[in-house]
């Protein structure tokens, strides 16, 4: 059944004709995705093609979810007007808005967070690679691709990943994959410190998804989502988890990359995550290679 | 470049005490009354023009200034002058010169400005900040009695003596909220009064420079009943820089490492470390791990870096460069998963890149993801005595054991 969105889902794209925005709304279309409209202010009515795809641009998401019957929208707009972006489209009343712009202001995202309280919009992201619910076709085709992330990577099957970081997830993505062991959904929640969607709550998913079996979650220095998480798996989780945590190595008071990626005042260090996802049983990988291998030892497969 | 692309240029912006006052001035935030300096005339008219004794501050963004020492013997960049001529004279001292201070390094840093203020007498040391909160997505404001001192330290052993109070994110601060910061405080009477005032500015200036902490350690209260803020630490939001030019402009390359603001210029994300095995990565958190495991097989990481999803010849060559810059790396390990790039692509990056600027040291690449197979054949018949690596575990042994090696 996979979380959150399904093959058949409709997306739109806010941004679809920017350079970023166009790129990976090709990719989408090839993959496969039900990628139905487009939105750029003032080209309303313009036609977005590829392959013998034609795409109708709107200038408002309202119209877009109005005419297409879209209800997920991926965001590629730039920093200074994605919180803007974020609000039209929880004002459509869309289900879900994935945030893939990296570099939005702090309190941007506070003031639109806040915004959202009682809406029906889940937000993921911002500063993150989007989810994939990977096909039942060659190289998991069919699938439906939100974001950045490579489609080709993923597998069809029963292992829910979730991550705050892109490259990373891919990197766990590809290891489960080349030993043979598919995806219900892989959702990256991005790396910025204030965001829509936690580690907590893409795990209370999974566990209430039929289809995911075990769950590999992917977490770096920096706050205390990570441990939230754990306490809750100790307490409520029916399924194995395995898990890394990137910034082992890192530098207090350096921010590494990721906005949210900083230790400070002692807090958010590697070493506290490790020991509190270790005290939920959760399996900890110790090195990035090794998400995959964990992952199929604690759950017995391997 | 488009401006929001500033972001991976500024890490840790930090600005200077005296750009910390200007700020404090502009939003009627109390503090210690005087100016900054660029030569020892002014310096010294500045102390007249208060006709107060002064204190006169070495302008670095290290901290230990008052233990320091300048590289020409004199020896603190804090001193307090009685007379306008002392001021001068002070000023004379470190104008120009290099104060070395336990966080400068041995290197130290060239002093071109001192603060030029009001010595104040100080009755009680107190400790307020706001800052960006992640737990709350909103404003947290932390006070203590305990001021003067590390707050961390007050946090873990007497954490009765913190005051915390949640800022809504859109409400913004209040006048009760700075009533009982006060009262935890124990600010009565007038100095209520001047504490609100000095509060509820403070978070004006917070939320409208876009900052993720303003701390003030210490906040003083006088001996004649004002209450003011006497040294500050801004941090900047990154993000949020493209629409302050006026804070970009409080930038001083000349504090900064050189290598982080020569990689800024390409785009790239890059931090100096200690280690002697470089790294070159797409992504954060992959950039992240590869350090991890790295340290893990018994290596010391020299920075991170990342070079973001694209990884193209010219952003690898910059790279390279900027690695190479740094005389402790005796390794490298460049760690790319092509995901929507291409491998053989990448590989052919990477050569042109490695053959620029000629590299003399173990290189250990590894790839993996979008036609792999060919990445690794343009990269074993390249000519180039680049070591190719399957895994991430394989290519952190290979550098790590090719550098106990040479």
């Amino acid at each position: 059944m996979a979380i959150l969105v399904t093959p058949q889902t409709r997306i739109l794209v806010q941004g679809i004709t920017g350079d970023f925005g166009s790129r990976h709304a090709k990719l989408s279309l090839d993959y496969g995705t039900q990628l139905v409209a487009g939105v750029t202010p003032g080209k309303g009515g313009q036609v977005f093609e590829h392959n013998g795809h034609k795409v109708p641009v709107f200038d408002t998401v309202a119209e877009a979810a109005k005419q297409t019957g879209a209800t997920v929208s991926v965001i590629f707009v730039p920093p200074p007007f994605a919180a803007d972006a974020i609000l039209e489209s929880v004002d459509a009343g869309l289900d879900l808005a994935v945030a893939i712009t990296e570099g939005i202001p702090v309190n941007d995202m506070v003031r639109a967070k806040a915004a959202m309280v009682g809406s029906k919009t889940r937000l993921i992201g911002p500063n993150c690679p989007g989810l994939v619910t990977p096909g039942a076709g060659k190289d998991s085709h069919g699938g439906c691709r939100i974001g950045i992330a490579p489609g080709y990577i993923h597998k069809r099957g029963n292992v829910g990943v979730v991550s705050r970081s892109g490259t990373l997830t891919y990197e766990a993505v590809w290891q489960l994959t080349s030993r043979g062991y598919g995806q219900t959904t892989c959702v990256g929640i991005g790396g910025d410190p204030v965001n829509g969607t936690s580690h907590l709550d893409v795990l209370k998913m999974f566990n209430e998804d039929p289809e995911t079996e075990a769950i590999i979650m992917i977490g770096e220095i920096g706050g205390e989502a990570e441990e939230q998480a754990a306490a809750w798996v100790k307490a409520n989780c029916k399924k194995p988890v395995a898990a890394f945590i990137a910034g082992a190595s890192a530098p207090p008071g350096r921010r590494m990359g990721h906005a949210g990626a900083i230790v400070s005042g002692g807090k958010g260090t590697a070493a506290a995550k490790i020991a509190a996802l270790k005290d939920a049983g959760i399996a900890v990988a110790v090195t990035p290679s090794a998400m995959a291998d964990t992952l199929l030892r604690h759950w017995g497969k391997a | 470049m488009s401006p929001y692309k500033l972001r991976s240029a500024f890490q840790t912006m930090n600005i200077h005490e005296y750009q910390a006052r200007e700020l404090f001035g502009k939003f009627g935030v109390a503090t210690q009354p005087g100016r900054v300096a660029s030569t020892e005339e002014e310096a010294e008219a500045i102390a007249t023009e208060l006709a107060k004794p002064t204190v006169v501050k070495a302008q670095i963004h290290a901290g230990g200034r008052g233990k320091g020492t300048f590289k020409n013997g004199f020896k603190g960049g804090v001193h307090l002058a009685s007379s306008p001529a002392e001021a001068r004279d002070f000023a004379s001292k470190m104008l120009g010169q290099t104060l070395v201070t336990h966080q400068t390094g041995p290197e130290g840093k060239l002093v071109g400005k001192v603060f030029v203020g009001e010595a104040v007498d100080i009755a009680k040391e107190l400790y307020f900040a706001i800052l960006q909160d992640r737990a709350t997505s909103g404003y947290t404001i932390i006070a203590s009695t305990e001021g003067g001192v590390n707050i961390e330290e007050v946090a873990e052993h007497t954490p009765e003596k913190i005051a915390r109070e949640h800022i809504h994110p859109t409400l913004g601060f209040q006048s009760y909220q700075g009533r009982k910061l006060a009262a935890a405080l124990g600010l009565r009477g007038p100095l209520m009064t001047q504490a609100v005032k000095l509060f509820a500015n403070l978070f004006k200036l917070f939320l409208s420079a876009d900052c993720s902490m303003v701390e003030i350690n210490p906040l003083v209260i006088t001996t004649d009943g004002r209450l003011m803020a006497l040294d500050a630490k801004f941090n900047f939001d990154d993000n949020a820089l493209f629409r302050h030019p006026e804070i970009v402009a409080m930038r001083d390359k000349s504090e900064e490492d050189p290598r982080e603001v020569a990689a800024s210029e390409f785009n790239l994300n890059y931090i100096g470390l200690d280690g002697n095995i470089a790294c070159l990565v797409n992504g954060a958190g992959l950039a992240m791990a590869t350090m991890d495991i790295i340290q893990h097989y018994g290596g010391k990481p020299a920075n991170f870096l990342d070079v973001g999803g694209g990884a193209s010849k010219e952003q690898v060559t910059a790279a390279f460069k900027i690695i190479l810059s740094d005389a402790a790396v005796q390794g490298i390990l460049v760690n790319i998963f092509g995901g929507i790039m291409d491998c053989d692509i990448i590989a052919n990056g990477v050569i042109a890149a490695a053959k620029e600027v000629s590299i003399k040291i173990p290189l250990v690449v590894r790839l993996e993801g979008n036609n792999v197979a060919a990445g690794k054949k343009t990269l074993s018949t390249s000519g180039l005595a680049i070591l190719s690596a399957d895994t991430l575990d394989d290519a952190a042994q290979k550098i790590v054991a090719a550098l106990k090696k040479s």
